[in-house]
């Protein structure tokens, strides 16, 4: 499956989850989920699609990406 | 323990141990014994140093008193009462040795000798035969029977002797001989008490009386399963290992740890030299208390096996057949491979994986490499595709990953509640263990879409099987949490004292709604909503409950939801922090619990600290000499798919197979095919191989030492019996990589690896080698609170402080059926095999299983033309492949399962990319496949064979050989 349509299907299931908590501690638990697991590879996938729009996000996915952390720009 | 040069000869007491807290003392032949009540005569005098003669007793099983060697006299009793069968009495005096006893005892041996061929110089069991020593015991001089009815000579008279029974070789790992038995029946009780199993009988009567394997069957054919019970328990050559037969009997032994499932069992590695004669279940290993299964007990071949690669190979492209090299000159290749690679692609472009097979001080060396060495935190291990939900899950509602219990725990357990686990095939000891509970009276609660053999098996049988559909865990466990609150069966005072009220209430509102309730349950789920009701009812109000689970909790989109599902059952009924209850992962590989505890995943350092904690990172940093990166690494299938876009190009895979083991095979072949210096250090040239640019040949358990943490978070040691054949321990090659890559490593002896560990993880301070040697083992968390270790967890109260109780929302899986792939595909593990095979496919386990089968209903199998044994092809989204069809009903229609042993039928190129949301754990366990009749093998099947076999050329002295 191409790797945007990956990122969407798994940061929407981790949204599914937290829908399942108040409005407030859903966004905060989503904002937690990726900062804690996903590398700083994904998280800039991740916000080259948000920057681009988002499309295709769960609408909490998109809220909560105002607190997921920022990687550095590219290392190497 | 620690002279390895004499044998272990355990302490037979000839009748198991009371648990009478309440004493007794006794006189035996003059001294003071003190005893716990419903001791016997015998094992109390066997505690005061006296030893009583016996045959039919041992103490793996009760007393059976048939034997009649261990009479005694009693002060002011008539007659001669065994030993064995006679418990003792406050102030009772009893008289081992006298001159009536003596005369009586001759008597019997006598008898017995009569109908023993005395063949003892030549006899497989000399000078380790119970009844030759009972002979000597007792100054049997001579046998005055004529022997004419007899059951040992092939012929009387020159008439053929009726009485005789051929030799039953047909068990790949022992031989049963009909005319060595003396009917003591101990082969018998140990497979009824000790395994469960009731294969073994004793048939006919008087002398006539013979064991037999099932209705007079070969052993083979029967229902044996092989477990050793039966040939640890005989006391005579009648049952007896193949390998003492062709060897003979070891000088020497070593205890160590069984390196195949997580139950961690403890052997005696019994030695001739440095051959391995036979591995013998140690009675003080806590896991197992002297039981073991056909794998640990006589798969060991594969450590021997002619196919295992003793020199380091290399080569530029996985076109070219291997090269072999010297160890320096292969560490070089790989040092400067990586340097390269990471100068070109960044420092984030290699990782690697721990190994679950490896000990806890090897997989602590693989993490260490990588994020001291390689500088990032790209480290995963196996966890990734099996329990990483069991983290997630019980870390967000305890506050700690640990399963709860020890297995010790389930002797007091009144119901047991097992989900997606199938402890028969994949966890054999502990069902045993098991099994001695629900015969006691348990009760069972099965969740599983196939009718395991728990469901109804000699002398058991589930309260309640709930079949459900694979995918809908979270809905049917919700549902049982609906009939325990809204019937007020939950346990208020725990919920209040323990777990966090508030959240409780919340949770109350939640799981309140019609949409949890059984009723719309049944509609998702296929099971029948009174069952769900009546499974609930009895968790909740059946006394100590405790849930044991596997795979087939974790491995689904939802997998991490389940296991919060299971928490909050447990906290709503109490059943926490006490023996008999609990939440207990029964984890799959031998050191899949240590490969976590040492900081195995990409987002946390040992004993389960997150990267991010700054606190955490400077104890390494201390330690380490580096600065430690604060970000999470890649997980296993984040590496592949950034290999797969090309920043992604090298890995140090250590002892695991992600080629057969992880799903979705074209995605991992794709993703190393993708990169540039693919490094496999492995026993064998697994499938993964076949992508590798250098193989570095690894060592067995047996050839090293190191710890192995089991399910119960016991630390077990593994001590080394043998020299490694290719030369060097698995941390040592670890090393190797890191020395020439410029770190300097020290190490001179694992244990300086584990001190290390104790050094820098709170959870782990109290251990260390001489610890271990001291006590046997011990249950993490273990430091100056709990130097014993710490056997129950959340005792006073949950790690995390208040329970937390975590909303449960069922969500359908993406993965259904439709009409293109109607059926849904789940998958397990059987008996004699072994995750994917590499070990056990290399033993007489064989005989077992020659090949993984498709288990289809017959209704589904009629609707398709297919009769039992049919090529079948089974096809996903994913992929095809072919394999033979099993018509059964142990599965429910719409659903077929199969096992992963195989790397020809490679089932995982019909899994998907499906994982579980919080920890991308793989559903393995739903895949929509469709089945039909097959002409022959998949392209797949044949292009796969093609470039394993072009993969797998050595070039050796000049000549390419083909390595297996």
């Amino acid at each position: 499956m191409a790797t945007e349509a990956k990122m969407i299907r798994e940061a929407n299931q981790i949204a599914t989850f937290f829908h399942s908590k108040h409005h407030d501690e859903g966004v905060a638990g989503i904002a937690e989920h990726l900062n804690k697991f996903w590398a700083p590879r994904q998280r800039r996938q991740f916000f080259d699609m948000i920057d681009a729009g988002g499309e295709g996000f769960d609408e909490l996915v998109i809220e909560a990406s105002a607190t997921v952390w920022r990687p550095e720009p590219v290392a190497s | 323990m620690k002279n390895p040069m004499s044998l272990i000869r355990e302490i037979d007491y000839g009748t198991p141990a009371s648990t009478s807290e309440t004493l007794v003392t006794l006189n035996v032949d003059g001294f003071e014994v003190t005893v716990p009540e419903g001791t016997s005569i015998m094992r109390a005098s066997m505690e005061a140093g006296i030893e009583i003669p016996k045959l039919c007793a041992t103490d793996m099983v009760e007393a059976f008193g048939s034997c009649r060697l261990c009479l005694v006299e009693i002060d002011g009793r008539n007659g001669t009462p065994s030993s064995c069968t006679t418990p003792v009495t406050p102030g009772m005096v009893v008289h081992t040795q006298t001159e009536k006893l003596k005369k009586i005892r001759r008597g019997v041996m006598e008898l017995y000798i009569s109908d023993h061929p005395l063949d003892c110089l030549t006899c497989a069991a000399n000078g380790d035969c119970e009844l030759q020593t009972q002979a000597g015991v007792v100054g049997l001089r001579s046998v005055r029977y004529n022997v004419d009815a007899n059951h040992f000579t092939p012929k009387v008279r020159g008439e053929s002797n009726f009485r005789y029974m051929e030799k039953d070789e047909s068990n790949p790992y022992f031989t049963y001989d009909p005319s060595k038995c003396i009917a003591c029946s101990r082969c018998v009780r140990a497979c009824e008490e000790v395994q469960g199993t009731f294969a073994l009988t004793i048939e006919g009567r008087g002398f006539e009386s013979r064991v037999s394997a099932g209705a007079h069957e070969s052993f083979i054919d029967s229902d044996c399963v092989s477990c050793g019970a039966c040939v640890q328990a005989c006391p005579t050559a009648t049952l007896m290992e193949k390998s003492v037969v062709e060897i003979g009997i070891p000088e020497h032994s070593v205890v160590t740890t069984c390196a195949y499932c997580g139950v961690g069992c403890s052997f005696k590695a019994e030695m001739r030299g440095d051959e391995l004669i036979r591995m013998v279940p140690f009675k003080d290993g806590k896991a197992n208390r002297g039981h073991s299964c056909v794998k640990g007990r006589f798969a060991y071949g594969y450590a021997s096996h002619p196919d295992r690669i003793t020199k380091p190979m290399v080569r530029d492209s996985i076109d070219q057949p291997w090269r072999e090299v010297s160890w320096d000159d292969a560490y070089a290749f790989v040092a400067d491979r990586f340097a390269s690679i990471q100068k070109t692609h960044g420092i984030d472009s290699i990782g690697g994986i721990t190994s679950s097979r490896c000990t806890n001080e090897e997989t602590y060396l693989v993490q260490k490499l990588v994020r001291q060495g390689f500088g990032n935190n790209n480290v995963d291990t196996c966890a990734r595709v099996c329990h990483s939900p069991t983290g997630y899950g019980l870390g967000q509602a305890y506050g700690t990953s640990a399963g709860t219990q020890d297995f010790d725990s389930v002797e007091h357990t009144d119901v047991i509640v097992l989900i997606g686990a199938n402890p028969t095939e994949a966890h054999p000891v502990f069902s045993s263990r098991m099994k001695k509970r629900l015969r006691a009276g348990a009760k069972l609660i099965i969740l599983d879409p196939r009718q395991i053999a728990l469901v109804r098996t000699p002398h058991i049988e589930a309260q309640f099987h709930l079949p459900l559909q694979p995918g809908t865990n979270v809905a049917v466990i919700t549902a049982m949490a609906h009939v325990i609150v809204t019937e007020a069966l939950y346990d208020e005072q725990f919920i209040r004292e323990r777990c966090d009220w508030d959240e409780f209430e919340e949770y109350m509102e939640f799981v309140t709604d019609l949409r949890h309730s059984p009723e719309v349950v049944e509609g998702l789920s296929g099971v029948p909503s009174e069952t769900i009701r009546g499974a609930a009812r009895l968790y909740a109000t059946g006394g100590n409950g405790a849930i044991y689970y596997g795979l087939g909790v974790t491995e689904h989109s939802q997998g991490s939801t389940t296991v919060m599902a299971i928490a909050n059952l447990a906290m709503l009924t109490g059943n926490i922090g006490r023996p008999g209850v609990g939440v207990n992962p029964l984890r799959g590989q031998n050191n899949v619990q240590g490969a976590c505890d040492m900081g195995s995943f990409p987002h946390e350092l040992p004993g389960y600290r997150h990267i991010s904690g700054e606190d955490v990172r400077n104890i390494f940093e201390e330690e380490w000499g580096v600065t430690l990166v604060k970000e999470p690494g890649l997980r296993i299938p984040n590496m592949l798919d950034a290999a797969v876009e090309g920043t992604f190009k090298g890995i140090y895979i250590e002892g695991e197979d992600i080629l057969q083991s992880d799903p979705d095979t074209h995605h991992v072949a794709a993703g190393l095919a993708a990169m540039e210096c693919v490094v496999v250090h492995d026993l064998f040239l697994n499938e993964t191989a076949n992508y590798a640019h250098v193989f570095l040949p690894g060592s067995t358990f047996l050839e090293k030492d190191g710890t192995f943490t089991n399910a119960e978070r016991r630390i077990n040691r593994v001590r080394k019996v043998m020299a490694p054949k290719n030369g060097f321990a698995d941390w040592e090659v670890t090393m190797g990589i890191a020395n020439a890559m410029g770190l300097n490593w020290t190490y001179t002896h694992p244990s300086e690896i584990m001190d290390e560990v104790a050094r820098t993880t709170p959870s782990f301070a109290g251990v260390s080698y001489d610890h271990l040697d001291e006590v046997g083992s011990v249950q993490w968390p273990c430091n100056e609170k709990a130097p014993l270790g710490t056997p129950i967890m959340h005792i006073e109260g949950f790690v995390r402080g208040k329970g937390r109780f975590i909303n449960t929302e069922y969500v359908a899986t993406d993965e259904r059926s439709g009409p293109r792939f109607p059926l849904l595909l789940t998958t397990g593990r059987i008996l004699s095999q072994y995750n994917v095979g590499a070990q056990t496919r290399r033993t007489a386990n064989v005989i077992w299983h020659e090949e993984d089968v498709l288990e289809i209903h017959p209704h589904d199998a009629e609707q398709r033309g297919i009769n039992h044994g049919d090529l079948v092809s089974l096809a996903s989204r994913a992929g095809e492949t072919s394999l033979r069809a099993d018509v059964t009903e142990r599965v429910a229609p719409g659903v077929v399962y199969t096992t992963f042993h195989h790397p020809d039928t490679q089932v995982n190129v019909i899994t998907t990319d499906f994982s579980d949301w919080a920890t991308n754990c793989p559903e393995y366990k739903v895949t929509a496949v469709q089945v039909a009749l097959a002409t022959g093998r998949s392209n797949w099947q044949e292009e796969y064979n093609e470039q394993a076999e072009q993969s797998r050329r050595i070039e050796h002295n000049g000549e390419l050989i083909h390595g297996d």
